[in-house]
């Protein structure tokens, strides 16, 4: 695109859009006013003002970030930026959600997010690892772009078989869950790991002994874990090796720890060594038949039916979702819903839940409820009136202004390659991989059995590090032939309409006169090269908080 | 420290002020320097302390390497050694024999988190997980208290090796762990810039920032701009040359144990030459659910008896284990009882940690267990116990006392008791 389109385009971010929509004249889905109701009762409780509406361009950064994964591009903002239908915002949520053009970036991005929650940011590249990363983010990816309904996700993950490995027989992606988590020690991080992500039960505790804290008793854990004993991941190998290709998650008969299979039990040991006896009870108590034989009775199908009449897998969706939207969710942690954790806005919480079960689980209504409702609308910026509400200092979250929080890794390398026109080319597998490939330098794993990770991406001085110097950014502010800024300084066109353009691309909004100040004597110590003077423009504002952050 | 962020150390300031007049104003807030603390120096310099933490993730069993209980159901296969101090401790750590003199042995840790997570939280930060108050871990805290020892350090105060640790928690990022692998490369660290543009490139980075800061976006904005400027004084500082580890002489590399803990253990010793108030070494693997003592025999004992060995008779060897407090830690111990897979589970009722240098007394056993390993005799200490007598080796006030912004105090070391026998 010539610098001359770039500067019609830019004149389309006219000041004082703000405003223009008119509330009412909007249709929303009843639950949009019903967080705000709540959330406008709960402020006045707490004595808090909520800020003001943010400015609409950052909106739009910040739903672009939450919905797929990246900021906008230029031409993307002022496409929002030249609506100017008091629907705009619903058309633009609309718009990230259904229009096919962003399919398979909103399936890729949650399919990321997904990965995550269920693997971890080391699934798969462990040592003699049973998982495929990419069989896990192929099936959610496909999830994502049909819009299956949340249940039906949960219960194929709950209870897959098959091959873990894409193009190979019987491959169902879902196995790659619980394939590492079946084997080692019974089952209790299938166990552990069910009951915390879909349910926020932890139970991990509990396995133990008795915790003080938590509802769950030692009992509940083994009974639990009884659901996952039919079921194995078996190793295939290389042909002719002993290398493991991939893993095939199946279910066989369970003889029980006492030799009958038709009562087949599991023992476990109190503190006092005292061994008791346990078969699969699910946590509201309900019993399922004790046989151990596959065709008599399917534990795992078992469990993924109980699952689906829980009330507590809506609560933990809607908890989750709620938390990557608004940054905090209604209990911390959020996968936590046990009664010794406090809850905010308990109702709200709720009535949400029981809402997202009748809608069908339809994941795109809930974003839409969430992302057109007040509390997201508002400002980063705290006033005097709501500065209280701080939950990084241990304060409830009230939700009176957006939460500033650090963009992930991914929605980083995401919005790179968006903020410099950078061809996202190749397959998605071929993105996918080259950016779990980045993603590995900021992973550090705990080094237990559990495969317990943290990441270093988190503000740190490593992130800094990268975001100064590393080969993503060294990418970024090139002006090699046919690279987006080295296009830009070719250009005819004023220094002044070409940093506008790169401020606008990153951070959403015009540059300040001091920034342009800035600009021109860079230009001077650069001796007039305005590719040079380009560079060190872009690497501070890629390196800015104001870009790192979600605000 | 964020007056570093417009004025990197060792850059040529009036080079580039000379291309840019205008953006000198506003440094000045950048131009008061002078650290009062820096008139102290010297003084400070002969008294300044540090702390290593080898931090044995998984959970080690206690009874298989410092408190053995030979002969019994529970004791397993190994047999005791004497040692240089009045303790006896595993056959397989025939290295750290001859160095216990130096080390205490505390035995009588209880403890009630025998989750991976929360004993890792717990061990580290002396306080149980907490919805609502996200703690600063031992690196943080202490980095925090000891910086002022040594205002000419311009690498990270916390350094984490091979690791993760665990975080700076309110005390915000600028604390917060420096991760680096554990043959000492920092990645992205090399930057093929000339300084003065470098400079430059800092100054337009400070105007956005600056902007941005102004409008109370939160704290972690503020934390960032601390981050930076540690950021700048990383790439210009000759310090850095402590994290190059592969420079040491071949013998003493085998003599550390070419593993990645042994590097790092190695690499600990020189952070502590240059300054760092704190590293923590990680070595994971301890979480021995199925046949452990294969595993301790073969892998782990003599990885650690090589790395842990060296590492203090260094320090010892040059003057600075007066001055450095050496801990080992898990986040728990494991059961007395060995399971069907001949290995052990989670166990944090009675288990054991060791510290020694920082004028602790070594060559001793602090309180016990009994005879099966099941329960401890004498005094339970906790985590909260240990990290400040720590902190006591390490000269920082056990009054010191911590204000999260909310205006919470925090009690260093969660007003833990000093476990008296380590120094008397």
């Amino acid at each position: 695109m010539p610098l001359a389109a770039w500067v019609v385009l830019a004149g389309t971010f006219v000041p004082g859009a703000v405003g223009a929509e008119k509330p009412g004249a909007v249709t929303l889905p009843p639950q949009v006013e019903k967080i705000d109701l709540a959330m406008q009762a709960g402020w006045a409780d707490a004595g808090v003002k909520p800020s003001p509406v943010e400015d609409e361009l950052k909106w739009c950064r910040r739903v672009y970030l939450d919905l797929i994964g990246r900021i906008p591009s230029f031409e993307e903002l002022a496409e929002f930026a030249k609506d100017k239908a008091p629907s705009k915002k619903l058309n633009l949520v609309q718009k990230l959600l259904n229009d096919d053009r962003y399919t398979e970036e909103y399936a890729n991005h949650w399919g990321t997010v997904w990965t995550n929650v269920l693997i971890g940011r080391n699934g798969g590249m462990e040592d003699r690892t049973l998982t495929d990363r990419s069989g896990m983010q192929k099936y959610l990816r496909d999830c994502f772009a049909r819009n299956k309904p949340y249940n039906d996700m949960v219960y194929e993950l709950v209870t897959a078989t098959g091959s873990t490995k894409p193009g190979t027989e019987g491959f169902n992606g879902a196995t790659n869950f619980l394939a590492m988590k079946v084997n080692e020690e019974d089952g209790t991080q299938a166990t552990a790991a069910v009951s915390r992500i879909f349910l926020g039960l932890q139970v991990q505790c509990t396995q133990c002994h008795n915790h003080p804290f938590n509802q769950w008793k030692q009992q509940k854990f083994w009974e639990f874990n009884a659901f996952f004993r039919q079921t194995r991941a078996l190793r295939k190998f290389v042909a002719g090796t002993r290398d493991v290709d991939h893993a095939e998650l199946i279910n066989q008969d369970f003889a029980g720890e006492g030799g009958r299979p038709d009562q087949a039990e599991i023992y476990f040991q109190l503190r006092n060594g005292l061994t008791k006896v346990a078969y699969p009870v699910f946590i509201d108590g309900t019993e399922i038949g004790k046989s151990g034989f596959v065709e008599q009775v399917n534990r795992r199908e078992e469990l993924g039916q109980l699952m689906m009449q829980s009330p507590f897998l809506d609560k933990a969706i809607v908890n989750r979702m709620w938390s990557h939207f608004l940054g905090y969710g209604f209990t911390k942690p959020i996968d936590d819903l046990g009664p010794h954790s406090p809850t905010s806005f308990p109702e709200l919480f709720e009535e949400l839940s029981s809402d997202f079960r009748n809608t069908s689980y339809d994941l795109k209504q809930l974003m839409v409820w969430i992302t057109m409702s007040q509390p997201y609308q508002l400002s980063s910026r705290m006033t005097s009136n709501n500065e209280t509400d701080d939950p990084s200092q241990g304060e409830t979250p009230k939700f009176s202004h957006f939460y500033t929080r650090q963009m992930s890794a991914e929605q980083l390398f995401q919005s790179l390659a968006v903020a410099t026109q950078a061809n996202r080319k190749g397959s998605l597998e071929e993105q996918a991989r080259r950016r779990d490939e980045w993603m590995k330098q900021f992973v550090v794993a705990f080094g237990t059995d559990e495969g317990d990770e943290t990441t270093t991406f988190n503000g740190s001085i490593p992130q800094s590090l990268m975001m100064f110097n590393g080969e993503l950014i060294r990418e970024a502010i090139s002006t090699d032939p046919g690279s987006w800024l080295g296009s830009i300084a070719q250009q005819k066109g004023s220094v002044a309409e070409k940093v506008q353009i790169l401020f606008l691309t990153g951070l959403g909004r015009r540059p300040r006169s001091e920034e342009l100040s800035i600009a021109n004597q860079l230009l001077v110590a650069r001796k007039n090269d305005m590719g040079g003077m380009l560079q060190d423009m872009w690497w501070a504002i890629l390196n800015s908080n104001e870009f790192i952050f979600n605000h | 420290m964020w007056s570093r962020f417009a004025t990197p150390v060792g850059m040529n300031r009036r080079h580039f002020m000379s291309h840019m007049a205008g953006a000198a104003t506003m440094m000045g807030a950048s131009l008061s320097l002078g650290h009062s603390l820096r008139v102290h120096a010297d003084t400070l310099k002969k008294n300044r302390k540090s702390c290593v933490l080898l931090w044995m993730g998984g959970g080690p069993s206690s009874m298989d390497i410092w408190d053995l209980k030979p002969g019994t159901d529970n004791g397993g296969p190994f047999k005791t050694i004497s040692t240089s101090g009045d303790v006896e401790i595993c056959e397989h750590m025939p290295l750290m024999a001859k160095q216990m003199h130096h080390m205490a042995i505390v035995r009588s840790m209880s403890t009630r988190e025998a989750d991976h997570n929360r004993g890792r939280y717990y061990m580290h930060t002396g306080y149980v997980p907490d919805a609502n108050v996200d703690y600063p871990s031992y690196g943080a805290v202490i980095a925090h208290e000891l910086m002022v020892q040594r205002p000419e350090l311009e690498i990270p105060p916390f350094v984490s090796v091979g690791g993760a640790s665990e975080g700076p928690g309110f005390l915000g990022m600028s604390w917060a762990p420096f991760s680096v692998s554990s043959n000492g490369r920092v990645r992205n660290l090399e930057m093929s810039l000339a300084k003065d543009r470098l400079m430059q490139r800092q100054i337009a980075l400070k105007t956005i920032e600056d902007s941005f800061i102004g409008q109370k976006r939160g704290g972690v904005v503020e934390d960032h701009r601390k981050v930076l400027g540690k950021t700048f004084d990383l790439l210009t500082s000759a310090q850095m040359q402590a994290f190059e580890v592969d420079k040491e002489p071949k013998e003493v590399k085998e003599k550390y144990g070419e593993n990645n803990f042994g590097q790092g253990c190695l690499l600990a010793r020189r952070l502590v030459e240059a300054g760092v108030p704190f590293v923590e070494v990680d070595l994971g693997g301890w979480d021995n659910h199925q046949g452990i003592f294969r595993t301790l025999e073969n892998d782990r004992l003599p990885v650690l008896d090589r790395a842990m060995a060296s590492l203090t008779e260094d320090l010892e060897q040059r003057g600075l284990l007066q001055d450095t407090v050496i801990v080992w830690m898990g986040e728990f111990g494991r059961t007395p009882r060995i399971n069907a897979d001949a290995g052990r589970d989670h166990w944090a009722r009675a288990w054991s940690v060791v510290v020694g240098g920082g004028g602790i007394k070594g060559g001793q056993a602090v309180g016990g267990t009994n005879e099966d390993g099941t329960e401890i005799t004498g005094d339970p200490y906790s985590s909260e116990d240990l990290m400040a007598s720590v902190c006591h080796a390490l000269g920082i006030s056990l009054e010191t006392t911590f204000t999260s912004k909310s205006g919470r105090p925090m009690k260093i070391a969660n007003s833990g008791k000093i476990i008296k026998d380590l120094f008397t």
